[in-house]
């Protein structure tokens, strides 16, 4: 479904992605671990199309080639991103923002409109799921909300998004337990046989909750290990600091493979 | 910055018949009218601004159709001659002319403003002509028959004239150059004793209201453009609602520079008796040219004991091309005097106009009288914008609030300019200011300048203010959820002036949503 190879990202002259490559299948969930510095949020806003980026390589959704596209259509395509700091919108009602995202979506697809009332189950649906307060969907977006709050937020648009491809990045940062729970429920009761998730994290105790199917290691721009869940857990004990000088070619641990 | 001050002296030395008779267009003993080509536009003036907000620097002053009128223009120029020729075709009784006189005698000797924070091409008083009326056919014998061409235009513009076609409770003096041309629902307004007439109408049928309040609140010394407005104004509205009236609609009035080299000089009046209550809209726009065109109003407001008068503006004059060429200085003078418990609100929505020049304001006289000040004014292109208002608290106990969002984009220079003022006898009064400047590009400027002067120890007087862009993050934001650039740009925009917007009344408001297409926020549900 996802397929990215060869993935290089620059800021200015500074290299960030070095060469990646990652395939996701549908209805797979990929976690991505890395020390700070590694590339991950990059990763992430390059599969966004955020500006300011040069970028090699190709990176296709369901054959459709993402980079040449525009970010709103990339949303189009399917590909939804959890921002790992929400932006605020002062004086912009958050369902509005949400109807409007929604709409706009549909509108691209070539679908019709989602009427006020159709949309208000939608989104009743969703804040059941991530446990949100009702006022919050009519408050400015993001505006006064908790660190707790503007995720669920994310998750809350996720869910009345419902895209083919959704990147988390650091869902989990700043998040106190009971918060990380609610937010990880709402993924996993988001994961379909359709789509795919690419979780990025520091840490290993959001995998708790969200089981990957696969984890990679992002370390100085490259992917230098993929396995299974249990690699996390090796992770979590040893820290990055194993992969920090390996090359690629070296890389086997515990017999994990992508 | 400061303009040429050669105005005042100017009018001595033209003609003392005042018609300059070079111009071919004009016969001013026979009434031989001149044909003018108008341009209109079509599009109702709420939703250009709406439209003009989102599309922000590069909205275009885009109308296709045009309308010939026969237009009865003045020949350019300013003399006494002049104002006694207003006076005369008004048909004014003696002591309005002797009023008018004493304010040109006043004007001559004053100076232009020059404190403001704008670029002004000094401004040739003689090149201006200062008077236009649209020429109509016939009149037949219903307030409906109004000259096919103008109620053409009107349709066109939006605003139907035609009384069953109407908006539900909204009436409307439409005034068209110098002249009103019809205000509808006359009867029904008359009916609840509210009287809602051109201020021509005014003057002829209600002489002894005129008299007792015009001046009353802007004095004709009050500053350059109010003196030049007292002595030439020509037309505008007149509302006066009775004790213990409310309103039973919306009032508004629509105001429309067509003719070439005309300036428009309206005068507005409205007296809200005791325990009344009245809300007000006023809308703008003019046609497209090359040449700055002057407009200087002026509006007075009077709220009796308890009346509350709720007065709102959608300014959108041409604003000039994106070289700055053209646009209309709208040099305005706004003030309301509100006496024990009474209330007086502005809200306006400026996005017209190459200068903006205009401080609305609220005497705030009676004991616990209230005055609002709710503005949104853009700046793009070329334009300047120099406008905020004046809190003057007399009264005890009186209270006033501010809320000013200002944005600017392209070469816009956008400045609010506020003086909060406790006298000495308004014990416990308070203040409230709020300043928001938006930026949009790198070119434009925000400005900010409150004057707070304060003489009774009692009060309390609160600033704040703050100035942000439209964040990269936030459009890539509203980009990565599926909105395109504009789109995005128009909903962050709309953001930061909804305090604003939800002032406007609120026929106005669903109006304007159903000519855009564009849902504001809190619509859903």
């Amino acid at each position: 479904m996802l397929h990215v190879e060869n993935l290089t990202v620059s800021i200015g002259d500074t290299p960030i992605l070095k060469g990646l490559d990652l395939g996701v299948g549908a209805g797979e969930v990929h976690a991505i671990m890395g020390p700070n510095g590694s590339g991950k949020s990059t990763f992430a806003h390059a599969l966004a199309g955020r500006d300011g980026y040069e970028i090699g390589g190709t990176v296709t959704l369901d054959g459709a080639d993402l980079l040449a596209m525009e970010p709103e259509d990339r949303a189009a395509a399917g590909v939804f991103m959890g921002f790992q700091y929400p932006v605020e919108i002062p004086g912009v009602n958050n369902m509005y923002f949400l109807r409007t995202a929604l709409n706009s979506v549909r509108r691209t697809r070539g679908e019709d409109e989602i009427g006020a009332r159709d949309f208000l189950e939608v989104a009743q649906e969703a804040m059941e799921l991530v446990e949100m307060k009702q006022d919050l969907l009519y408050r400015s977006v993001n505006v006064g909300f908790s660190g707790g709050e503007k995720k669920r937020n994310e998750i809350l648009q996720m869910a009345v998004m419902a895209p083919r491809l959704a990147v988390l990045d650091e869902t989990d940062s700043g998040l106190d337990i009971d918060a990380l729970r609610v937010v990880a429920k709402g993924v996993n009761a988001l994961r379909t046989p359709e789509r795919s998730m690419i979780v990025i994290t520091h840490y290993q105790r959001l995998l708790d909750y969200i089981k990957p199917d696969v984890v990679h290691v992002l370390v100085d721009g490259k992917i230098v290990e993929s396995g299974d869940h249990t690699l996390a857990l090796h992770l979590e004990d040893h820290g990055y600091a194993g992969f920090a000088d390996r090359d690629l070619d070296d890389a086997s641990l515990s017999g994990a493979t992508a | 910055m400061h303009p040429a001050n050669h105005a005042p002296s100017e009018p001595l030395n033209q003609p003392a018949d005042g018609p300059n008779s070079t111009d071919a267009d004009y016969n001013a003993g026979t009434g031989d009218l001149s044909k003018v080509t108008v341009g209109a536009r079509k599009g109702f003036l709420m939703s250009e601004t709406m439209r003009g907000i989102e599309e922000l620097t590069d909205a275009s002053y885009e109308y296709g159709f045009s309308t010939d009128l026969d237009t009865d223009v003045a020949p350019t120029g300013l003399t006494e001659e002049t104002v006694r020729l207003i006076s005369a075709k008004k048909d004014e009784p003696e002591w309005l002319l002797q009023w008018r006189l004493k304010a040109f005698a006043a004007w001559q000797e004053m100076d232009e403003p020059d404190w403001a924070k704008l670029q002004i091409t000094p401004i040739d008083y003689q090149s201006i002509s200062y008077w236009a009326a649209p020429k109509q056919k016939p009149v037949l014998d219903s307030m409906d028959d109004v000259d096919p061409d103008i109620r053409d235009m009107f349709d066109k513009l939006g605003i139907p004239l035609h009384e069953q076609k109407m908006l539900s409770n909204v009436a409307v003096d439409a005034i068209v150059d110098s002249v009103s041309v019809t205000t509808t629902f006359k009867a029904t307004l008359a009916e609840a004793g509210v009287i809602f007439c051109s201020f021509s109408e005014a003057v002829q049928d209600h002489p002894e209201l005129v008299k007792e309040h015009l001046g009353s609140v802007v004095p004709v010394r009050d500053n350059f453009f109010a003196a030049l407005n007292s002595a030439v104004f020509s037309d505008g509205s007149f509302c006066y609602i009775p004790k213990g009236v409310r309103c039973p609609m919306e009032l508004s009035t629509y105001f429309r520079i067509n003719s070439m080299n005309t300036g428009q000089f309206e005068r507005t009046l409205i007296v809200a008796e005791d325990d009344s209550h009245v809300s007000y809209l006023e809308g703008c726009t003019a046609p497209q040219r090359d040449e700055n065109q002057l407009h200087a109003a002026v509006v007075e407001l009077v709220a009796k004991d308890r009346a509350e008068i709720k007065y709102s503006t959608v300014q959108n004059w041409y604003p000039g091309d994106e070289n700055g060429v053209g646009g209309i200085y709208n040099f305005v003078t706004k003030r309301g005097r509100a006496h024990t418990e009474a209330k007086i609100s502005w809200t306006q929505v400026e996005t017209g106009s190459a200068i903006t020049w205009k401080y609305p304001s609220v005497i705030l006289q009676g004991d616990r009288s209230i005055g609002e000040f709710y503005s949104v004014a853009l700046s793009s292109k070329h334009q300047q914008a120099d406008t905020g208002t004046k809190m003057i608290h007399i009264g005890a106990d009186t209270t006033s609030s501010i809320i000013s969002k200002g944005i600017s984009a392209s070469h816009g220079q956008n400045t609010y300019r506020g003086l909060v003022k406790m006298m000495r006898s308004a014990e416990n009064a308070r203040n409230y200011t709020q300043c928001d400047s938006l930026l949009l590009g790198k070119e434009c400027g925000a400005h900010t300048v409150p004057y707070i002067e304060v003489k009774n120890p009692t009060a309390q007087v609160e600033h704040e203010a703050s100035t942000s862009t439209v964040g990269e993050d936030q459009l890539y934001y509203c980009r990565q959820r599926g909105m395109n650039e504009e789109d995005a740009m128009a909903m962050i925009v709309n953001g930061f002036c909804r305090e604003v917007f939800n002032e406007l009344p609120m026929e106005f408001a669903v109006e304007a949503q159903r000519l855009l297409s564009v849902s504001l926020e809190g619509s859903v549900g």
